[in-house]
């Protein structure tokens, strides 16, 4: 068992395409960390870096003690799963599990013996004589995780493995693999672009953009405290609104709207006073909305009006589209589908008691007290 | 200059016929009931290709078995006694085994180099213009193959020929192998002071073989190699996490992965092998006892006029064409079933 | 039209190579074995081995005849003289020579025809065995297929018999006595007839793999068969029809057997011209190179300049064949 170091680490392809900036990374032993970010943020060639699939540029890799900069991947004592599984499709799925021991001259009863372990805890037993091509999706998915677990190795490295699945079966898979990865407790450097598999299966996520480490914390520390505008929308899901604003004492105008700002607020986030007379971005999240005919805030220095433009009823909660008249703010993620218009909009995430209709003026409640802010220049987050 | 305003004119006329005949036939299907319409209609647009292939091929294949069972004057019938007559006489039975060595050596090295080429030549500098370089004969015809590699085996009364300038250039090597440089090397059966007996393929033939695997591996390394670059770059990257070099990644993923191209490129080559004509016919016209069936089929038929024989010893490439593709066919199912499918 | 797409990229023609898949674009990764050393000096042999031959072809066939004859072609590097004349002698119509440029000629009058006619009649009918509904369809297609196993040798004698004696039973003439051994027609029917059932299947392959979608919403838009086929699937099939189209170039470019039982020696493309003139002059290598290098230049000219395509045909025609 060891942890995976990473220092200052460049990756530059012959092209001269700069992958990744001095990555710095510190995996613990026995830690889950997950790497996210949007498509070309560089994480499967970080990953792949890890793997040895990718020659490190310049920087330190470790794992455990070694440095493994120059190290071949079957050396490395890594073991991983690919994002199409990568299971070879002319051998069963024993031969699949046990092919790494077999290329490692482990002795014949004693991978027989792996090999079956591994499967029961996959619960793989019935499949083994089959081959990749005659299982389900699901079950190939597992197979890929039965050949890493086999060769216990002191880390395990996985790239987007829940990508080709359907919706129900990621999110079966998701609980099972964490539950593994605490049951094994081994090193597990995991890449994903969905934020949500981020969030739920970490211990640790970190956050990666055009090569760049934006934040490394836990799921719940990056939810509540993102260092800035980028890793505040990326993460969340309807993502956080945006909206450029201006600060006058304790009133917060965005377009034609205001609200007032409680002292505590301030006291929590000192350097935002820093702001007054200026701009500045301000970020809510939609459940920190609601329709003030039914929330429990009766203060109207904390609401604003707003015209719907979409209710979406999900049930259990509306989720409920509006327009704002300031000016929109781009977060910089590549794979937002939302295309940046002449005004901001935004979306609460309304309590189905909600009476409102598309169309129509409602008044929002704001939990002004969870608000972000962000430096319009160096899109930081305003803390301090 | 003549010649090419008449054919063009032929051209012309003929695929303007055609048109006009299956424009008309098409219109006329709109005369038709319509539950008879789309039926008629297929026909139409199928009706040069059934006359072709009617004409052309399948009652020509029905009319040739027919011939091989009547005497070389197509009078009388005789049986299978054309068949008796190639394995029992000894000039036909060699072109036998001739033809037999083509298919078994030809086939295995043309395949094995094919897969060396595409395999080294991977990812290699120079990687395009080395498969070119082998597959450039593959652009020339078998004839023009015949003519280069006639060329190499040159020997007296001019000492032009490459191979003997080789041989000459080895010191000790005795005559009988090329060591004084005096040999007409496509008129030796023998090789090296041992003479194969009468019904055994000579050395010219494996001579010839060289040509036929010349010719051929350029095809067999192109296709190889798409296939190779077809394994995806996970299931090696895999191996390669899993533990395997270079070399087991390629025997054991690489290798079983493109199983099925190598079965048909195989069967390609075989059958290439069988039909093989042009080479021997632009080098020694099948004397020398280098004669392969196809060979001799056409100095049968076409020099000697014997039809029944010759129409016997098509047939006996037909039939030796049916298992290979059979085999083919049982290899890919195998190789499918391999992939799970 | 963005589903078009995907099915588009030559699906038929490349059934056999799915594309290789990269992590990033820009990557150039470092998974793909770089090649050993020994790996490369053997594909350096190999290439060496498959060159030489036909260089010195090359370069004897512009060697000085007496050159040719007393030495062999590598003492061109010690002792360098080009002539033009053994290429003039072998294209010259005068009596005795060759004559070369006339075959030449007459292998373009050969092979453009037989191509477009092979192709056009297969495009008809990959049409229908892909888009026409009709009894029996799978059967025959199966059929068609099967006769890709019969070799050429099968027909050639009965095919012969058809073409300069009719066919007959009794007194009634069922084919007509056409006379047509030694004519460009004879030579034509012969490489269309043997070159359909390769030509069918491929098209086949490729024209069955256009998406349905879009022959169906021409068939609502009210467009017929006819229309369909020329506005919509001839189009569409371009990519496979170029491939198919300079693969059966090179192949009834290169053929002999057929244009031996067929053409006759009037009307002898430049590979039965070129074997002709072997065996007459056996030891005139001067000529002979010279000869060789005339019959082969189009074929290799045009590998060069559509290697991709003819690639793209090969690999087409090896997913079965």
């Amino acid at each position: 068992m060891a942890g995976v170091t990473l220092n200052s680490v460049n990756k530059v392809y012959d092209n001269g395409f700069h992958a990744i900036h001095d990555l710095d990374l510190d995996i613990q032993d026995e830690e889950f960390l997950v790497l996210v970010g949007p498509s070309g943020c560089g994480k499967s060639t970080a990953l792949r870096m890890v793997a040895g699939l990718e020659t490190i540029t310049s920087g330190e890799m470790r794992i455990g003690d070694r440095v493994v900069n120059d190290v071949e991947p079957k050396d490395r004592d890594i073991a991983m799963v690919f994002q199409n599984y990568a299971l070879y499709p002319h051998m069963s799925v024993y031969d699949n599990i046990g092919f790494a021991l077999k290329l490692a001259k482990v002795p014949k009863d004693e991978i027989d013996e792996r090999v079956r372990k591994a499967a029961g805890i996959l619960e793989l037993t019935s499949n083994l004589d089959r081959k990749p091509g005659q299982l389900s999706g699901g079950q190939r998915q597992r197979v890929a995780m039965g050949r890493a677990i086999v060769r216990q190795p002191s880390a395990f490295l996985m790239d987007e493995p829940l990508s080709n699945l359907d919706a129900k079966l990621r999110v079966q898979m998701r609980a099972e693999i964490a539950g593994l990865q605490r049951q094994l407790a081994v090193t597990t450097l995991y890449v994903t672009h969905d934020q949500i598999e981020a969030m739920t299966m970490g211990d640790r996520v970190a956050v990666l953009k055009d090569g760049y480490l934006q934040q490394v914390d836990t799921p719940q520390n990056l939810y509540d405290r993102p260092v800035n505008l980028f890793v505040a929308a990326f993460i969340g899901s309807p993502s956080m609104n945006l909206c450029e604003a201006q600060l006058n004492g304790s009133e917060l105008r965005f377009g034609s709207r205001s609200v007032a700002l409680p002292d505590s607020l301030f006291a929590a986030r000192p350097a935002l006073r820093g702001f007054d007379g200026r701009k500045v971005i301000m970020g809510f999240r939609p459940e920190d909305l609601e329709d003030a005919a039914i929330s429990g805030d009766q203060d109207p220095a904390h609401r604003f009006s707003a015209q719907v433009s979409l209710v979406e009823a999900l049930g259990s909660e509306l989720m409920v589209h509006f327009d704002l008249d300031a000016a929109p703010v781009d977060s910089g993620d590549p794979d937002a589908v939302e295309v940046i218009g002449e005004h901001a909009t935004g979306v609460g995430r309304f309590s189905p008691r909600s009476r409102v209709r598309p169309g129509e003026n409602v008044e929002v409640a704001l939990d002004v007290a969870n608000m972000h802010f962000f430096d319009p220049d160096s899109r930081l987050a305003v803390w301090g | 200059m003549g010649d090419l305003i008449s054919a063009i004119i032929t051209v012309v006329v003929a695929i303007g016929g055609l048109l006009a005949l299956l424009g008309g036939l098409y219109w006329l299907t709109s005369k038709l009931p319509k539950k008879w319409q789309e039926g008629a209609r297929s026909w139409v647009f199928l009706l040069p290709t059934m006359v072709a292939l009617i004409v052309g091929l399948l009652i020509p294949t029905i009319r040739t078995i027919y011939l091989s069972l009547l005497d070389d004057n197509g009078k009388s019938f005789v049986g299978l006694s054309n068949f008796k007559v190639i394995f029992t006489t000894r000039g036909t039975r060699l072109t036998v085994f001739n033809s037999i060595v083509w298919v078994a050596l030809g086939t295995t090295v043309t395949v094995i180099i094919g897969l060396v080429v595409a395999r080294f030549a991977d990812g290699m500098r120079g990687e395009k213009s080395a498969k070119s370089a082998i597959f450039i004969p593959g652009a020339i015809s078998l004839v023009g193959a015949g003519i280069i590699w006639k060329f190499v085996y040159d020997g007296p009364p001019f000492e032009v020929g490459m191979l003997n300038s080789i041989t000459k250039s080895i010191p000790g090597l005795p005559a009988s192998m090329g060591g004084n440089g005096d040999r007409i090397w496509l008129l030796e059966r023998g090789f090296a002071g041992a003479d194969p007996p009468g019904s055994a393929p000579g050395f010219n033939t494996f001579l010839l073989i060289v040509i036929f695997i010349w010719a051929s591996a350029g095809f067999a390394t192109v296709i190889f190699s798409a296939a190779i670059k077809g394994v995806p770059d996970e299931l090696i990257e895999a191996a390669r996490v899993d533990g395997a070099t270079d070399r087991q990644a390629f025997y054991k993923v690489t290798l079983p992965y493109i199983r099925s191209t190598i079965v048909t490129v195989a069967t390609i080559v075989t059958i290439g092998g069988l039909k093989a004509f042009d080479i021997v016919a632009a080098t020694t016209g099948g004397r020398f006892g280098t004669s392969t069936i196809a060979n001799e089929f056409y100095v049968t038929k076409f020099v000697q006029g014997r039809g029944g024989l010759g129409s016997a010893l098509a047939v006996l490439i037909f039939v030796l064409v049916i298992p290979v593709v059979f085999m083919n066919r049982q290899a890919q199912k195998r190789a499918e079933e391999m992939m799970g499918a | 039209m963005s589903m078009v797409d995907p099915t588009l990229a030559p699906a038929a023609t490349e059934a056999k190579t799915p594309k290789r898949k990269r992590p990033l674009s820009t990557g150039q990764a470092t998974s793909r074995s770089l090649t050993s050393r020994p790996g490369r000096i053997i594909v350096y042999c190999l290439m060496f081995l498959w060159t030489v031959p036909t260089f010195g072809i090359l370069v004897s066939s512009f060697r000085p005849e007496i050159d040719v004859k007393t030495s062999g072609w590598w003492k061109w590097f010690t002792d360098p003289s080009i002539t033009l004349t053994n290429y003039r002698r072998v294209l010259s119509s005068a009596p005795g020579d060759d004559n070369m440029a006339k075959f030449f000629m007459n292998s373009l009058i050969i092979t453009i025809p037989a191509v477009v006619l092979s192709v056009g009649i297969a495009m008809l009918a990959a049409y229908a065995f892909s888009w026409m509904n009709f009894k029996g369809r799978d059967w025959l297609f199966v059929g068609v297929v099967a006769l890709l196993m019969v070799p050429l040798q099968m027909s050639l004698i009965p095919m012969l018999q058809l073409f300069s004696g009719g066919a007959h039973i009794g007194s009634v003439t069922i084919f007509p006595d056409l006379n047509l051994v030694g004519t460009y027609v004879g030579v034509w029917i012969a490489h269309v007839a043997f070159g359909l059932p390769i030509c069918i299947f491929i098209l086949k392959n490729f024209v069955s793999a256009l998406p349905k979608e879009l022959i169906e919403s021409a068939r609502i838009d009210g467009a017929g068969h006819v229309t369909t086929f020329v506005r919509l699937v001839m189009p569409l099939s371009v990519p496979a029809i170029a491939s198919l189209g300079i693969f059966q170039f090179m192949w009834i470019w290169n053929d002999y057997l057929i244009a031996l039982i067929f053409a006759g020696r009037d009307k002898a493309p430049v590979t039965m011209k070129l074997a002709q003139v072997a065996g007459e002059r056996g030891n005139a290598w001067h000529l002979l190179t010279a000869s060789g290098m005339v019959s082969m230049i189009l074929p290799i000219a045009v590998f060069f300049a559509l290697q991709r395509y003819f690639v793209r045909g090969l690999l087409a025609g090896a997913v079965k064949g």
